[in-house]
């Protein structure tokens, strides 16, 4: 078990050197190859009044005049032991692991993903509660109750639930309940200025509630597909012979068996939010992530782009590995092979 | 295992029929319908039958003949709402048909048990064995679960599983098909039922391992002195075990006596059929079997009349009847009970002819 996750482990590093190249190839090589010179690449990064020269001097300094394999490799060096920057009047050291400078605002790109990254674990922590307790709870009752007004309308909601986007039923619930009603904090509070959970809470609340009804809706079809099947499975009927009670024959062995692909997804789901819930930071004016993402892309500040992509490609694979290892503990039968 | 056709010795010949103190377990009229969009699927329609304490009984028929819908039925296993079930059903002067299905669920495990055909999908993947009968045994005994465990151990050491203090903690799928079953069986008796049920106890499992399988249930009977109904196709398996065979097809008895009586004086061309379809290997091999023609009748649509007369060889015999009239099911002789319109001398004529002398 711990070789294997020792090997898992070092594929994960490789496979994150491989995503690092690619972003980066993306962003540095793809430009080049569509015939933009370093000098036009560096002109984005100057002043409007800035002269040919001084376009020329902001490309050799940020590197762009340099053959591509320099480039990445000065990158990957950061990342592993770190670098020194002079981008003005001082030298400046970024210790491993460096994911770069900005090129607009000069700030080191780790602190900034470190600062935002609490406001999109809130969001996605919170958000994968409930979508994960409602979700899983309505998907069971669904199936018990199959074909009953219950289960008509829940898969209703839900069938909506994954149709609607985020900026329709974040905006609607902004304005009703927050705008309208006054119960919840408006769009753009950090909940990192939140001084109790309560207030924490209650900044998040809308946020949290929008995001998890996206997922719990899937969840929910997810859960009752899954619980259709196991309640006809012939241990079922084992379980109910030796007179277990029925709740206990829904929870202990019914939803058990069901839970395990929940689990999987489950993992998938919070790994890729980890990197930023895009939609839903800037629909609320959360700082996180995403909202970090898309400000360096529509900066076009690359080295705040690959960043964020990389932390992201971390958490997927970080879950991916999570749901591998969690797997065997689900499920008996892959321990032994 | 279901090569030897002769019934024990021992058994006795005065049965089946009620006692004087009243049956352990009485089935009366029992009748089981499932109403689907087709129409009413009438799987048990009308069985009677009685099982003792420490009495082995045999239901043996086709598939889709009702067997297992009346185990079902018995244990208060269909899902409420899929069937509709009348009739009675008294364990121990306790109507179970129309009873709370709490009361029932009480019963379920404690007072009686089942064990199922395919024991590899009739426990649950994920938990030990040791955990599923442990959870057997705590959901009718306030023990804690070291009591519990050590039960299971013993239970599992009863019923021949080697080194039971390890294997309690393996998983079914890391036992073999005969273990499962045992496994299975020690799940079963973990609250010492008075009546246990086997579904085709022995269907999925290796030859060799079938009559292992049956005579451990043969000695755990003893041993409990429980009332044991085995369900199963195969007139071998209840030649070994039951102390009388009831005989099903399409829902309905067709012919209910002694185990003896069932091998020695079958008196019902379907019984006939059974019997001449089963290999024998203290015969010589000059003859093929003989199946019984054509397929099971759909239970949506019976047959007018005797439901097996489309496949019957002797139906013209009965001059129509056969063709129009349900067979009532009547005591031809003592405990023996039959529901065929042939004529007592056409029946053994055709026996003394035909049938006694290739079976």
């Amino acid at each position: 078990m711990l070789t294997y996750i020792i090997r898992r482990l070092i594929g994960a590093v490789i496979l994150l050197f491989i995503v690092s190249a690619v972003v980066f190839s993306i962003f540095f090589l793809v430009p080049r190859i569509g015939g933009a010179t370093p000098d036009d690449l560096a002109s984005r990064y100057v002043g409007k009044s800035a002269g040919t020269a001084q376009i020329h001097e902001t490309a050799v300094k940020l590197g762009f005049t340099d053959p591509i394999y320099v480039q990445y490799g000065r990158f990957a060096k950061g990342i592993v032991v770190g670098q020194n920057y002079n981008y003005g009047p001082a030298v400046e050291h970024c210790p491993a692991p460096c994911l770069g400078y900005s090129f607009i605002t000069q700030n080191p790109v780790l602190p900034d993903l470190l600062d935002r990254l609490p406001v999109t674990l809130s969001l996605a922590v919170g958000a994968s509660v409930l979508w994960l307790g409602a979700g899983v709870a309505t998907g069971v009752i669904s199936a018990l109750k199959r074909g009953s007004f219950l289960d008509r309308s829940s898969m209703g909601v839900a069938l909506a639930g994954v149709s609607l986007p985020i900026f329709f039923t974040g905006l609607l619930s902004l304005s009703i309940f927050s705008y309208g009603l006054g119960w919840t904090a408006p769009g753009g509070a950090n909940p990192m200025d939140a001084t109790n959970p309560l207030d924490w809470a209650y900044t998040m609340i809308l946020p949290w509630i929008t995001l998890a009804f996206l997922f719990a809706a899937s969840y929910a079809r997810l859960t009752r597909a899954g619980m259709l099947e196991t309640m006809n499975e012939d241990y079922i009927r084992t379980a109910r012979a030796k007179g277990l009670r029925e709740r206990d024959v829904v929870i202990r062995h019914g939803l058990r068996a069901a839970l395990t692909p929940i689990v999987t997804i489950f993992g998938l789901d919070l790994g890729l939010l980890l990197g930023g819930a895009i939609l839903t930071e800037t629909t609320f004016s959360l700082p996180g992530l995403g909202q970090y993402a898309v400000q360096a892309i529509t900066n076009n500040d690359l080295p705040k782009v690959l960043g964020v992509t990389l932390l992201g490609a971390v958490f997927i694979i970080m879950a991916n590995l999570v749901v591998d290892l969690l797997y065997a503990v689900v499920d008996p039968r892959v321990r032994t092979q | 295992m279901s090569t030897k056709a002769t019934p024990r010795s021992t058994v006795p010949q005065d049965r089946p029929g009620p006692t004087p103190a009243g049956p352990f377990l009485q089935v009366r009229d029992l009748r089981v319908h499932f109403p689907t969009d087709d129409g009413v699927v009438k799987s048990v329609d009308g069985l009677s039958f009685n099982v003792e304490r420490g009495q082995t009984l045999g239901i043996v028929g086709e598939s889709g003949s009702g067997k297992s819908v009346t185990s079902l039925s018995i244990m208060g296993l269909h899902p409420p709402g899929t069937a509709e079930i009348s009739g009675q059903v008294v364990l121990n002067d306790d109507n179970l048909i129309g009873a709370s299905p709490e009361h029932v669920r009480r019963l379920r495990g404690k007072n009686m048990a089942m064990i199922f055909q395919d024991p590899l999908s009739a426990m649950h993947p994920y938990y030990t064995v040791g955990h599923q009968i442990i959870e057997a045994y705590r959901i009718h005994n306030r023990v804690s679960k070291q009591v519990a465990r050590k039960h299971a151990i013993d239970l599992l050491d009863r019923v021949g599983i080697p080194q039971p203090g390890s294997r309690v903690d393996d998983y079914p799928h890391q036992f073999s098909g005969g273990m499962r079953q045992r496994a299975m069986i020690a799940m079963a008796l973990s609250c010492d039922p008075e009546l246990l049920i086997a579904d085709e106890p022995t269907t999925a499992l290796d030859v060799t391992v079938q009559a292992q399988i049956l005579d451990l249930i043969r000695d755990l009977q003893q041993e409990f002195n429980s009332a044991v109904i085995i369900i199963t196709h195969d007139l071998g398996v209840v030649a070994e075990l039951a102390d009388d065979i009831l005989v099903m097809y399409a829902g309905r008895c067709v012919e209910y006596a002694s185990a003896h009586e069932i091998f020695t004086q079958p008196r019902h061309p379907y019984t006939w059929g059974l019997l001449g379809s089963m290999p024998r290997l203290d015969r010589e091999r000059t003859e093929r079997l003989k199946p019984i023609p054509g397929a099971p009748p759909s239970l949506i649509n019976v047959p007018n009349g005797c439901p097996f007369h489309p496949r019957c060889a002797y139906a013209q015999l009965t001059g129509g009847a056969s063709e129009t009239q349900l067979p009532e099911l009547v005591e031809t002789s003592p405990r023996h009970f039959l529901a065929c319109h042939l004529s007592a001398q056409d029946r053994q004529r055709v026996w003394d002819n035909d049938i006694k002398p290739s079976l």
